[in-house]
């Protein structure tokens, strides 16, 4: 093996800052600038902050990121392939240093074991620990193991040399569908296993890409991880629901609903309230980010929000089933009339910022 | 090189999805006497199944897998509609066909060069190609426009400059400068600035499931039809809509439409234009492993693509069938509700059968408890005298068979399909390969990419016809006759199938009071990469590897190889189910 694909000592040769890279690559500044400042918007920072956010990022050392993946079924992983902003290989080639990811590195076995072990040593105290997935603790961790080693006693002696922690997708951050009902296996969340270390939950099923992206750029930026709520979600891609922020919410405070999948009211877009949608009680950014650059969300796509971004979504009852009006703060019943909608829908927008300040105070 | 017989370990097996565990035996000359094939984390979804809305079900087997996304919705929802008798609308199977089959094109290609190419790719080497004569190669093998010196330059310098860095990342410790690597620099160029390109190429394309489907990974399905209803009318804006003006209802619109083309279009020119001439010319360096990793020999599909119904098994693209011994002479009729046909053994799987451990039990009446008796971790190696794996052992007729594109490949040939024959015979001959290097790691990787070329071109007729059903004004896209379980009989049981990318897959589901009282998934990876069964029968990848010789035992490559060439997914090969009812699972939850 030639030298220079050995892994690097710490600290042995001149690093190219992020700058450097993307001015190697032909990035201009203004178009770097333009990038920060989007993410910077995203996270709903003023907008100073993506100039900030530009020169911090384009001096850094890129952060040794490690992602272990657990009790999961790689959605997670293929949801990051499918970033638009940055993309993937921006991010591998000019952000962090993937120093250790099963379904993307060449290496297997033994050497994907060293490359493991020399990256939470060469950065011990400084790297970023991703987990997708849930960690398994029946049979003392005997359901999941990775090179003969339970992904419990992984996760353990990992985080004591990480910086943060970033729970990748609802299993890592909540237990997901594992810990479901009957939860066969003792799935636990990260946040469940760790409790002396920053975490950051990106829950969803998988979770959208930006939320990741936005998370690191934050992290590379201020050296710190953006503002929680109580569930360690990022304030600025979940203080709202996808009620809040759904296209079709006109429509709902009109009283006007989709009966079946295929009816006018679906075709012309018309809310999905009876049809089961989650929306009024799911904090996520799929209504305004969407999905795969912009191209649509389940809702736009005509199947109700499954809530997938939530805890213990999978046990709350039949995706198909509305909604009880109760279950979020009102006396009301639904009906056609478009003023009881409006009266359900200010309860509904009321009921659910309620919960949004709550959970924001940790009540 | 090794001067005794020894234990090769390969855990974790990267660039796959999931966890999974490879133990080789070697001879002094680092042969491969034995392999063991491990299954190492399991989930237990289908015990979570039981209980619930059927209608549910297709969003938890979902997640059984997230790179082959849509195949468990599929199998799932299919199921449910098998158990009803319940036919969906024309538009509603074309739209699953053109999921099924954008998956296909995208896990495909992406496979080939994210989780594949490196066994074959030296990036290290790719550094020291000439950018002119690598320009020069890609030209004389495809028209594709990104083919000039300067376009590989640039490639190449961005590579230098990140390995200079010295953070190495995904591509640390890789096995370069491996001997068994044969590829001319150039070629290793021009194969790693395409892994960058089909990065690129492959978020694009997933929006075909993002307009059906809403999103993707994960995109939404529905029993009795497709979500994603249509909307052919221009909303105008004003206080009365939630629109702007010229904004339609739902995503699958005329603009929806024409970006499904579009997508089409794309698709068909990076496999006939990147993946398919890269495939042959890398083949070409590789010409020995036509002879490796043979395996078992016997092949199954269950078939998928129906033209209307999927109760009509005839009207399928790809046929159902088994071939036995390589004899494609005779294709052996298969039938997934015979209880003496398809059926799942536990002899070197952690789990108990309550009529013994050697027994084989059909998935309607499938059992499962988990007991895990392999060693405490940390540990070195498994017993693989007894039980090892989370996977089972499922067997048609007792016999093993491998699933996936070489067997769908093989299944068209036999039956006579005149497109899958002329791409068979193109590439043998474009390789000069006698037609036993079909049976081979290389006859593997390459049936993947005609199989893509194949579908990525029906894509267009299923889209057409789309469109002229909904010009014809059908706009039809959801059965609402059987969606109220009040509707269904007491009890009905029923399998839904698909030709998953990684082979056939099905589940089994039993329905019960509107409730799921058994379900069941018997899928691809658990065919390919199951445990020996009782009569100590080798599974897919673990006959595939015997007799392969080890050039380096520290640097298992060949191993990495062939198992790649089966394109793994773990967490899907691992499943449980529980019987009817009882409570047989035995987990100590903390």
């Amino acid at each position: 093996m030639p030298d220079s694909m050995k892994p690097r000592d710490a600290g042995d040769a001149h690093e190219a800052t992020l700058g450097e890279r993307l001015a190697a690559r032909g990035v201009s500044r203004r178009a770097f600038l333009k990038f920060a400042s989007a993410l910077a918007s995203m996270m709903a920072l003023p907008p100073s902050m993506g100039l900030v956010m530009a020169q911090a990022m384009a001096q850094a050392k890129r952060p040794s990121v490690l992602w272990f993946p657990f009790q999961e079924c790689t959605g997670c992983t293929e949801s990051i392939t499918r970033s638009h902003t940055p993309t993937i290989e921006g991010m591998i080639f000019d952000m962090i240093s993937l120093d250790y990811h099963e379904t993307l590195m060449a290496a297997a076995g033994h050497q994907s074991e060293a490359a493991r072990e020399q990256a939470m040593k060469d950065n011990a105290g400084k790297y970023l620990l991703l987990v997708d997935g849930s960690v398994a603790t029946g049979l003392d961790g005997a359901y999941s193991t990775i090179g003969g080693q339970t992904n419990l006693s992984w996760l353990t002696e990992a985080a004591k040399g990480a910086a943060a922690i970033i729970a990748v997708g609802t299993c890592a951050s909540f237990g997901g569908i594992p810990k479901a009902n009957p939860n066969p296996t003792g799935a636990r969340a990260v946040s469940d296993v760790i409790k002396d270390k920053p975490i950051v939950n990106i829950p969803g099923c998988p979770p959208i890409p930006v939320v990741l992206t936005g998370v690191l750029a934050h992290f590379l930026t201020f050296g710190s991880l953006p503002e929680l709520d109580a569930l360690g979600r990022p304030k600025a891609f979940f203080g709202d629901t996808i009620h809040d922020r759904c296209y079709r919410r006109p429509f709902y405070d009109q009283g006007l609903f989709a009966k079946t999948f295929d009816d006018e009211g679906a075709r012309n877009g018309w809310c999905l309230y009876e049809l089961g949608c989650k929306g009024p009680v799911t904090y996520n950014a799929c209504a305004t980010v969407k999905w795969n650059a912009g191209t649509s969300f389940p809702i736009q796509s005509g199947h109700g929000c499954l809530g997938c971004s939530e805890p213990d979504f999978w046990d709350k009852g039949s995706f198909y089933k509305a909604l009880p009006v109760g279950q979020w703060g009102s006396a009301a019943t639904l009906g056609g009339a478009a003023a009881v909608g409006v009266a359900v829908g200010a309860a509904a927008a009321y009921a659910a910022r309620r919960r949004q300040d709550k959970i924001a105070k940790g009540d | 090189m090794s001067a005794q017989a020894q234990r090769i370990v390969v855990d974790p097996v990267t660039r796959i999805e999931g966890h999974l565990r490879i133990e080789a035996d070697t001879d002094p000359g680092g042969t491969i006497t034995r392999a063991s094939s491990s299954g190492t984390m399991v989930r237990g979804i289908e015990i979570i199944l039981r209980g619930r809305d059927p209608r549910d079900a297709w969003a938890f087997a979902q997640r059984i897998c997230g790179v082959c996304t849509l195949v468990h919705g599929i199998a799932s929802v299919r199921a449910v509609e098998n158990a009803l008798k319940y036919e969906i609308p024309p538009n509603a199977q074309l739209i699953r066909n053109l999921m099924i089959a954008a998956q296909y094109v995208h896990d495909h290609v992406m496979h080939f060069y994210h989780l594949h190419a490196l066994d074959w790719v030296d990036v290290v080497a790719a550094l020291k190609a000439d950018p002119k004569a690598t320009s020069e190669l890609a030209q004389s093998i495809s028209k594709y426009a990104k083919s000039s010196p300067g376009y590989f330059s640039d490639v190449q310098q961005r590579v230098k400059k990140f390995v200079e860095g010295g953070q190495l990342g995904i591509f640390a410790n890789g096995y370069w400068g491996h001997p068994a690597y044969k590829l001319p620099p150039e070629a290793n160029l021009m194969a790693v600035a395409h892994y960058l390109e089909a990065l690129a190429w492959q978020r694009d394309v997933v929006q075909i499931h993002t307009i059906f489907g809403g999103k993707n990974p994960h995109p939404n399905f529905l029993v009795g039809g497709a979500p994603s209803a249509i909307s052919t009318q221009v909303q105008h804006g004003g206080a009365a809509s939630g629109f702007r003006g010229g904004e339609s209802g739902t995503a699958l619109n005329v603009v929806g439409l024409q970006r499904i083309q579009n997508i089409i279009n794309s698709m068909q020119n990076f496999v006939d234009q990147v993946y398919v001439p890269d495939t042959l010319a890398i083949a070409g360096f590789y010409k020995d492993w036509g002879a490796i990793g043979e395996g078992l020999g016997n092949f199954l599909t269950y078939g998928d693509f129906p033209d209307k119904s999927m109760f009509d098994i005839k009207s399928f693209k790809i046929p159902r069938g088994v071939i036995l011994n390589r004899d494609l002479s005779k294709v052996h009729e298969v039938d997934l509700d015979a209880e003496d046909q398809i059926q799942e053994f536990v002899a070197h799987s952690w789990y108990d059968y309550s009529g013994g451990k050697e027994m084989g039990l059909h998935p309607y009446a499938g059992e499962t408890t988990l007991n895990y008796t392999g060693p405490k971790p940390p540990y070195e190696h498994l017993d693989v005298e007894q039980s090892y794996s989370w996977l089972k052992s499922p067997r048609w007729k007792g016999n093993a068979v491998e699933v996936g594109p070489l067997a769908r490949m093989l299944m068209l040939v036999a039956t006579g399909n005149p497109e899958a024959k002329g791409l068979v015979d193109m590439t043998l001959k474009h390789l000069d390969v006698p037609v036993q290097a079909l049976f081979s790691t290389l006859g593997r990787t390459a049936a993947r990419t005609l199989e893509t070329k194949l579908i990525a071109d029906w894509m267009q007729g299923w889209y057409n016809q789309l469109v002229a059903n909904i010009k014809a004004g059908d706009v039809r896209t959801f059965n609402e006759t059987l969606w109220d379980p009040t509707t269904w009989p007491k009890e009905a049981k029923g399998a839904g199938f698909t030709e998953a990318p990684r082979g056939g897959l099905a589940h089994w589901i039993v329905i019960r009071d509107g409730k799921i009282a058994n379900y069941q998934a018997v899928v691809p990876s658990t065919w390919n990469a199951g445990p020996r069964d009782p009569k100590g029968q080798d599974g897919a990848y673990e006959a595939a590897l015997k007799g392969t010789r080890l050039a380096e035992v520290t640097q298992p490559l060949e191993i990495l190889r062939t198992i790649h060439s089966f394109d793994p997914c773990i967490a899907c090969a691992v499943h449980v189910a529980g019987p009817n009812g009882e409570d047989l699972v035995q987990v100590k939850v903390n």
